[in-house]
């Protein structure tokens, strides 16, 4: 095991204002059970699982109460023990509807979960087999079940296992406090995850921003075998995201609309990981994850454990409430969360914080026109051209934005974040894509009805 | 809780149009210092006029046209002093104040306002009065015989010739020392003579990340290359005479009429040297800085298709 410094820049990239000091020193506090659980059946990518409680069944912690409803998808428990009291069709902090199970919990210290395994001993299928019934999908925020990303295709071998503890995001601090409390976890949930890939190289990614959790995992990882190594990455915003993660840490480029394993490369992040550590060892789904409850509208920042299906208004109220003045209220940081109005919202696998702003942190903003200064281009980390497609967009040229690469785009908001005329490029480049995502599936739709009619 | 609705990003690097027009003006002033230096009260008075003249005429256009005022973005201003810094000393202020109001309405308004406009406005300008002004505008005087600002001496302003009609008539040994060129002791327009301030302006773009290296370069460097295998006069002259700093480091670099990534800006870079060689090699004038970046800017959208990024993992 050794400690080694990236030195792979991938282009682009910006700076923007970290504020991980408001919730940093603050050790991850577990919060009192709510009175209602509200427990999507959608917390990960993918189809939504099937529900298979109904109103006024009773049901333990760590029950199964989603069945994963296809190939990507993953299975949903209980978070408390209680009552449901009914399945109702809520909307996510993204936007998308989908039925959530409406829980009335009650204090009891009786669970369901499943039998624990030896991950020495248990076999490779048994240890997927427990990955995808214990529901876990990625933590970091695309929530990409896990249990397909441990089995690559027959063709595809996993030459590196790829720990993603970049937490790029401004604001949260969730990740960093696994690291440096559960570090133990971590390299738990590391041998298993290498078990299962075949015995994979480990490279664990994090931001030179984040000293103490490189010296915790350094510490917990100090006499593992293998071919382990810290990879001490430059701090720079969007760190965290797959593609440059690979890039920066092995120097692989993922192939324009291709996966990760098409180079070899497994990437999960930090909280997945110790979450597969309990999966095994412990027999628990994953039903509960860290939040960090931060920014300057909430009174007392916090790195809360909170069951999924904790509803905004309970995480902020144990986080000492909102200040009177908070402006926006954002799932996740504000690079890439989803701004909501509504704080009966619940959280799921994927909320990584939970993030208040108040009246001066909240940028406000008329757009000018784009003086093609190509500050967009510079900060890019896709190397698009995001003037030209914001530009084509406005004009409803949607074909010319898809020549330009525009379903490249992982909408980090860097260019956004740069541009100094405040233009809307980020929101028009997710506006490209949702239309051309529109049209495959129709033009989909309508092979298919073609061939329906030819038969 | 009064909440607001957006989309993601909710930061910003919280910089700006004017803030980036602000650093090219601050940019400038080593140079417009110097040309108050060298050329006195008539340098302040040819820079206060068109700066009033192009923002009177911003906000008179963006009434008429019934849109936002946008002196704000001070885009208006730095057209203003650009052209001033680009005019002979002795040029009739009512001439100074028709160029700024063609730079701001036609070269700029007319076309929607910043962002929109095709070509560079103070040189449109600049080019609009070469031909409706061509004695005034080709009209040099020595830098010496000026008034300065403190009112210490008054001689007459003498007649010269700048280093670029030398140059055209091939009579090299009337060029004066390496030293003048550099501080900017020579015939020339206003803000152009001095070497050292437009690089010190230049240098501060740079390091402030408002303009990249790739314009400046090629296009100095293409002009050396030119004059070194035409040979005669010493390449560097070339490069420090007429308005070739402050063409391909403030003019050339206009955001709006180059093109936006680091290739294009190099192909750009090195049309503009070519053109500004070949006019004041073979060309009627002995300067074709102007000329050859109006060019280019025309070019412009045409070397921005053909030098597109590559996406990251596009093969």
């Amino acid at each position: 095991m050794k400690t080694v410094k990236s030195s792979f820049k991938f282009h682009g990239g910006v700076h923007p204002e970290y504020h991980k000091d408001l919730a940093r020193d603050k050790a991850i506090e577990a919060i009192p059970l709510p009175g209602t659980l509200v427990i999507s059946m959608s917390q990960h990518l993918g189809a939504p699982a099937k529900c298979i409680v109904k109103p006024g069944d009773k049901v333990v912690k760590g029950q199964l109460i989603g069945e994963k409803g296809g190939f990507i998808s993953a299975n949903v428990h209980a978070s408390a023990c209680g009552t449901v009291k009914s399945i109702e069709l809520k909307q996510g902090a993204a936007g998308g509807y989908a039925n959530a199970v409406v829980l009335e919990t009650e204090a009891s210290d009786e669970t369901a979960y499943m039998p624990p395994l030896d991950w020495k001993t248990a076999t490779k299928e048994e240890l997927l087999k427990r990955v995808e019934d214990a529901g876990i999908c990625g933590m970091g925020g695309a929530g990409f079940p896990s249990s397909v990303k441990l089995n690559p295709p027959p063709d595809k071998h996993c030459e590196y296992l790829i720990l993603n503890g970049a937490e790029c995001e401004p604001y949260l601090t969730a990740d960093f406090r696994m690291m440096l409390e559960r570090a133990d976890r971590v390299r738990t949930g590391v041998e298993i995850m290498r078990k299962v890939l075949n015995g994979p190289a480990v490279r664990i990614a994090v931001e030179a921003n984040k000293p103490e959790a490189i010296a915790a995992l350094e510490k917990a990882f100090a006499d593992i075998e293998g071919n382990v190594e810290i990879v001490v990455l430059p701090v720079l915003y969007p760190q965290g995201s797959e593609k440059h993660q690979i890039y920066a840490t092995v120097k692989r480029i993922v192939p324009e609309g291709g996966l990760p394993i098409e180079v070899g490369c497994v990437v999960e992040n930090i909280g997945t990981v110790a979450a597969i550590a309990d999966a095994v060892t412990l027999g628990k789904p994953l039903i509960e994850r860290v939040t960090t409850v931060t920014g300057d509208g909430v009174n007392d920042p916090k790195n809360v454990l909170a069951p999924c299906g904790t509803r905004y208004e309970d995480m902020v109220a144990f986080a000492g409430g909102a200040k009177e003045d908070v402006r926006k209220v954002l799932s996740g940081g504000p690079m890439m969360g989803f701004n909501v109005a509504d704080m009966s919202i619940s959280t799921t696998k994927t909320t990584s914080g939970l993030t208040l702003l108040t009246e001066k942190s909240v940028f406000q903003y008329s757009s000018h026109p784009c003086i093609n200064c190509g500050t967009c281009l510079r900060a890019c980390p896709m190397s698009l051209n995001p003037a030209a497609i914001s530009c084509a967009v406005e004009s409803d040229d949607i074909a010319f934005a898809e020549k330009y690469g525009v379903m490249n785009c992982i909408e980090c908001g860097a260019c956004s974040f740069s541009c100094p005329a405040y233009r809307d490029v980020t929101q028009n480049c997710r506006r490209a894509k949702a239309a051309i995502r529109t049209r495959i599936a129709r033009e989909k739709a309508a092979t298919a009805a073609a061939a329906e009619k030819r038969s | 809780m009064k909440l607001i609705l957006s989309s993601s990003p909710h930061a910003h690097a919280k910089n700006s149009v004017s803030s980036m027009m602000r650093d090219v003006i601050i940019a400038l002033l080593p140079a417009a210092g110097c040309s108050v230096w060298f050329f006195g009260m008539r340098a302040v008075w040819l820079i206060a006029v068109c700066i009033a003249a192009s923002v009177v005429t911003e906000a008179v256009c963006r009434i008429a046209m019934k849109r936002e005022n946008s002196i704000g973005d001070f885009s208006a201003v730095l057209t203003g002093l650009l052209l001033a810094l680009n005019l002979p000393p002795d040029l009739p202020l009512w001439m100074a104040v028709t160029g700024s109001v063609f730079a701001i309405a036609v070269a700029k308004q007319v076309f929607g306002g910043l962002g929109y406009n095709p070509f560079n406005p103070a040189l449109s300008a600049r080019a609009f009065m070469l031909i409706s002004f061509t004695g005034a505008m080709t009209t040099w005087s020595n830098p010496a015989g000026y008034e300065s600002v403190t009112g210490a001496t008054s001689v007459d302003a003498v007649t010269c010739a700048t280093p670029l009609m030398f140059i055209k008539k091939g009579d090299v040994s009337q060029l004066t020392s390496l030293k003048s060129f550099l501080l900017g002791n020579i015939g020339g327009c206003i803000g152009e003579t001095c070497a050292i301030a437009l690089l010190i302006g230049a240098a501060y773009l740079i390091i402030r990340k408002v303009i990249t290296w790739h314009i400046p370069v090629s296009f100095l460097a293409t002009m050396f290359v030119f004059a070194l295998f035409k040979g005669g006069v010493p390449p560097i002259l070339h490069v420090l005479s007429g308005g070739a700093i402050l063409g391909a480091c403030f003019m050339a670099t206009d955001y709006v009429t180059s093109p936006i990534t680091a290739k294009g800006k190099i192909v750009f870079g090195i049309g503009c040297g070519l053109l500004t060689m070949c006019i004041r090699s073979g060309g009627g004038y002995p300067e074709g800085v102007s000329f050859a970046i109006l060019i280019m800017n025309a070019v412009t959208p045409l070397i921005n298709r053909y030098t597109q990024p590559k996406p990251f993992g596009r093969k």
